[in-house]
């Protein structure tokens, strides 16, 4: 449904044309070895037969190094043995590296990608045809060859560099069939697997530049709050510090080191003036959004009329379901490095929208974008949180203010209290059903703020926050869904999933009660409850066919109508389409409901179509990493604030699941020719609800708000 | 300021550090050993998690003044070639998402293997129920220490 979100981070032009650097200290400088064939950007092949690709999306877990690679080396025919990858950066030759995010890297890319292995194999081709003099249609490529089958020859990629690199790429080289595909298709292990297991991969935290200060920031507690003054003598008296600053975001202290630049702050002292947020607390929220829902939003999706046809209803069930913000709590927190010098600055970063930093950077700087080269850093977690450029911003202004390259690095309190958080949301809803059980009416009125509206997009507020409501997947005759804004001063961003990681929750939870007040089995009522055909909603199109699809698989492998639960346990199921990305999930979770409220995931089943499938492997880890971070934020996770400061500052008080925690998870995917689809948020989606829907069934109390357990059993 | 002599993956360093700053900073900013991760600073991720004397060990709040003579072995020295049965099961079963909480994943699970070289599933969530993984792969954790202790039971991923 948020067309605008997608269109936001559709990549703007095609795949870079010039020449690209990998991660390296020195920017984008050095020429490659002559003479290697560079048929575009993006790519690069060596006379030892060596092939590199650079990457030009962030890998922040989700794979795309390695599926990104795979699609170009298909088309390529080459030796995936043999490939290298490397990380494309902001030099103004390699294009525009889009950004990172909304599950769109494998949607908006691969076309594109193709093409580039493509044109590169038939020059590759072209150039062993004519090395030969024979047509190029006898000629073959296969696995970093091409072959000459009538006599028997062959020649190395490698050796056919020089004569290729004369050629011109063709404008619209032949796409291999998918049934011809080698690489794509099957599991291929993650490209940085071996580094990261060794402790070779360079995260943004470890880099170490000659002369470099670590700058810790001490920031207001309360959002928008300013410095009134500080006091820096026992911080400058801490070994290794050498300055505290004032910086847009609170006061510096730079050091020689991470532990005095942390020990420094420790002595600081600052006064703040801490503004009108600092009488927001969660409660307070609360009450803000309940006046907010006693009035009209705005109607984004109406068909029939609900408000006649619910008192005429044989049954009519109401419903209210909330949904607290949420701390984005990736392992790596935030980091950045800048140096900043006369006319130049150079940025290493592990940034989902290097793209959206720059306006910053410039305008810290001074300097224009050509002037200005962000280094893409493999991201210790993303989950949309490294799309905000504040952590980029600490570290250019203070590179700027100290004249020196500057790692500004975030403590793990400092993720937690400053974080961009997904929204909060509260939510009621009403249905009516027809003497028959069959649903005839559907009004939702929720109220939330806008990420849209609070970071100063250009798009509608409600565009950022319908997807799992305004999209409802049900033909249901009557349908009202309204939005309502209720900004507050809490900072709010993209999530994993953004809206779809609680308007599914409820849509899929009151479903269920529907189901269960009109006597049916929750599959059997989805199924029998769905459009007859394809349905425009926006400008993407729902595909019941898929989504009735995904529903039978997890059903049939999770034995919905056959498996004997023991005793205390229930099985709920639950569905989304996440439309934005191509992808339809559904999963069923298996519950113990223990005494006191405690809940006990056992076993998820997933099914997932995800169109054509790049690297099945992959879309199994994305599934279980959704579903993971998906029940994490079921069963534990809330950001509160009192006094306008966010309670938690540890994952003491913000707990993870952890291992023992983690359910059995069964991904069956559904074979498809469709255009591929992303992976990294749709598995989260359906989780919560189907949690909820579970515990219903195997306690008959209906859970409406997230997290499902007591704040006592928070505990991961 | 003072002089601490460690012993680290078999070899001597001697630096120059305040006796409280803890033993992860020394590790990757004073010997450049950035394998090692900082998580949380408060022992409660086990990004940082480092072998002291053979025990899994949380270096982001272990002073260096603690250490004295014990033997330190960080990811960077848990295999002379990279090679340890958990690296190469870690591989194997594609455990890494983003990977940075997974060099602490495995020097908790090399410690449990050197004490319970058959760990059952109880094992496992004992040794590695504090390792915080956000990508949530811990199944896949799972499954690569039973590969590396040889057995392939367990849950498949």
């Amino acid at each position: 449904m948020s067309t605008t979100r997608r269109d936001f981070l559709k990549t703007t032009g095609s795949l870079t044309l010039a020449f690209c650097l990998p991660l390296e200290l020195k920017g984008a400088a050095a020429q490659a070895p002559e003479p290697a064939f560079q048929p575009n950007g993006m790519l690069r092949i060596d006379p030892d037969g060596s092939v590199t690709i650079w990457a030009t999306r962030t890998e922040m877990g989700q794979g795309v190094r390695t599926s990104m690679s795979m699609v170009v080396a298909e088309e390529l025919e080459a030796d995936w043995s043999k490939v290298k990858v490397l990380q494309a950066s902001t030099a103004p030759r390699f294009g525009d590296l889009g950004v990172t995010g909304g599950s769109q890297t494998t949607l908006s890319t691969t076309m594109a990608l193709r093409k580039v292995g493509a044109q590169a194999r038939e020059m590759l081709l072209q150039a062993a045809a004519d090395t030969w003099g024979v047509a190029k249609a006898e000629c073959v490529a296969r696995e970093g060859q091409i072959r000459h089958a009538s006599t028997k020859r062959n020649l190395a990629y490698g050796d056919l560099v020089a004569r290729a690199g004369r050629l011109t790429p063709p404008p619209e080289p032949p796409l291999k069939a998918p049934k011809d595909f080698r690489i794509l298709g099957k599991d291929a292990r993650r490209v940085d697997g071996p580094d990261l297991v060794t402790g070779r991969a360079q995260f943004a935290t470890d880099l170490h530049l000659p002369g470099m200060l670590v700058a810790s920031i001490e920031r207001c507690p309360v959002f928008g709050g300013k410095v009134k003054s500080f006091d820096a003598s026992a911080a400058l008296k801490v070994p290794g510090v050498k300055q505290v600053l004032e910086v847009s975001s609170g006061v510096a202290v730079f050091a020689e080191d991470t532990w005095a630049a942390f020990a420094g702050r420790e002595a600081l002292k600052v006064q703040w003036d801490e503004g009108p947020a600092a009488k927001v607390d969660s409660a307070a929220l609360r009450r803000q959004f309940e006046a907010r829902l006693k009035t009209p939003g705005k109607v984004v999706r109406q068909e029939g009329d609900a408000a006649q046809a619910l008192p005429k209803a044989a049954k009519r069930i109401k419903a209210t379901y909330d949904a607290p913000f949420l701390a984005h709590a990736t392992m790596e927190p935030m980091v950045a490095v800048a140096d900043v010098k006369p006319g130049r600055c150079m940025i290493w970063a592990p940034t989902q929208a290097p793209g959206m930093a720059l306006p910053a950077v410039e305008k810290i700087t001074g300097l224009k974008a050509d002037q200005i080269e962000i280094q893409v850093t493999l991201a210790g977690g993303g989950f949309g949180r490294r799309a905000m450029a504040d952590f980029i911003a600490d570290a250019v202004e203070c590179s700027k203010a100290v004249g020196a390259p500057v790692k500004a690095q975030w403590t793990r309190p400092d993720d937690f209290q400053h974080d961009g958080y997904r929204p909060a949301t509260l939510h009621e809803l009403e249905a009516g059903l027809d003497a028959q059980g069959r649903p005839v009416a559907w009004r939702h009125r929720f109220v939330g703020p806008s990420i849209a509206a609070s970071n100063h997009f250009p798009w509608p507020p409600e565009a950022t926050e319908l997807a799992g409501a305004a999209d409802l997947a049900y033909a249901i005759p009557n349908l009202h869904v309204e939005w309502g804004q209720s900004d507050t001063p809490v900072p709010i961003w993209f999530w994993r999933a953004v809206p779809a990681s609680f308007n599914p929750f409820v849509t899929e939870s009151f479903l269920d009660e529907l189901a269960h007040a009109a006597g049916k089995d929750p599959l059997d009522f989805r199924l029998a409850n769905l459009p007859k055909g394809p349905k425009k909603l926006g400008k993407d199109t729902f595909d019941p066919a898929r989504y009735r699809a995904v529903l039978k698989l997890a059903a049939a492998k999770a034995g919905w109508r056959t498996r004997k639960l023991p005793k205390g346990w229930g099985r709920g199921i639950a569905a989304h389409a996440y439309l934005d990305c191509g992808t339809y999930v559904a999963q069923v979770a298996e519950v113990e409901a223990k005494a006191g409220g405690g809940i006990r995931v056992h076993r998820v089943v997933c099914a997932v179509d995800c169109g054509m499938v790049l690297n099945p492997g992959n879309v199994k880890a994305q599934m279980e990493g959704g579903i993971a971070f998906g029940l994490s934020a079921a069963l534990y996770d809330e950001i509160t604030l009192k006094d306008g400061r966010v309670t938690a500052d540890s994952f003491s008080d913000h707990p993870i699941l952890l291992l023992p925690s983690m359910p059995k998870v069964e991904v069956h995917i559904v074979p498809s020719d469709l255009p591929p689809g992303g992976v990294g948020e749709p598995g989260l989606p359906p989780l919560a609800p189907a949690v909820a829907n579970a515990v219903f069934a195997a306690t008959g109390k209906r859970l409406r708000s997230l997290p499902l357990l007591p704040p006592a059993l928070r505990k991961a | 300021m003072a002089a601490f002599t460690l012993s680290v993956n078999g070899q001597s360093h001697t630096v120059e550090a305040p006796p409280d700053m803890p033993l992860l900073w020394v590790l990757r900013d004073r010997l450049q050993l950035t394998g090692t991760k900082f998580g949380c600073g408060q022992g409660l991720c086990g990004a940082c998690t480092v072998h002291l004397a053979g025990a899994p060990t949380r270096s982001c709040v272990t002073p260096v003044s603690a250490v004295g003579t014990q033997r330190i072995t960080t990811i960077e020295g848990l295999d002379p070639h990279g090679a340890h049965p958990l690296q190469r099961a870690w591989i194997e079963t594609d455990v890494a998402q983003c990977g940075y909480c997974q060099t602490g994943q495995i020097m908790t699970a090399a410690a449990l293997l050197a004490k319970h070289p058959k760990p059952t599933d109880r094992d496992i969530d004992a040794a590695m129920g504090e390792n915080v993984c956000r990508c949530g792969t811990y199944l896949r954790i799972r499954e690569a220490i039973h590969r590396a202790a040889g057995q392939r039971k367990g849950v498949t991923p």
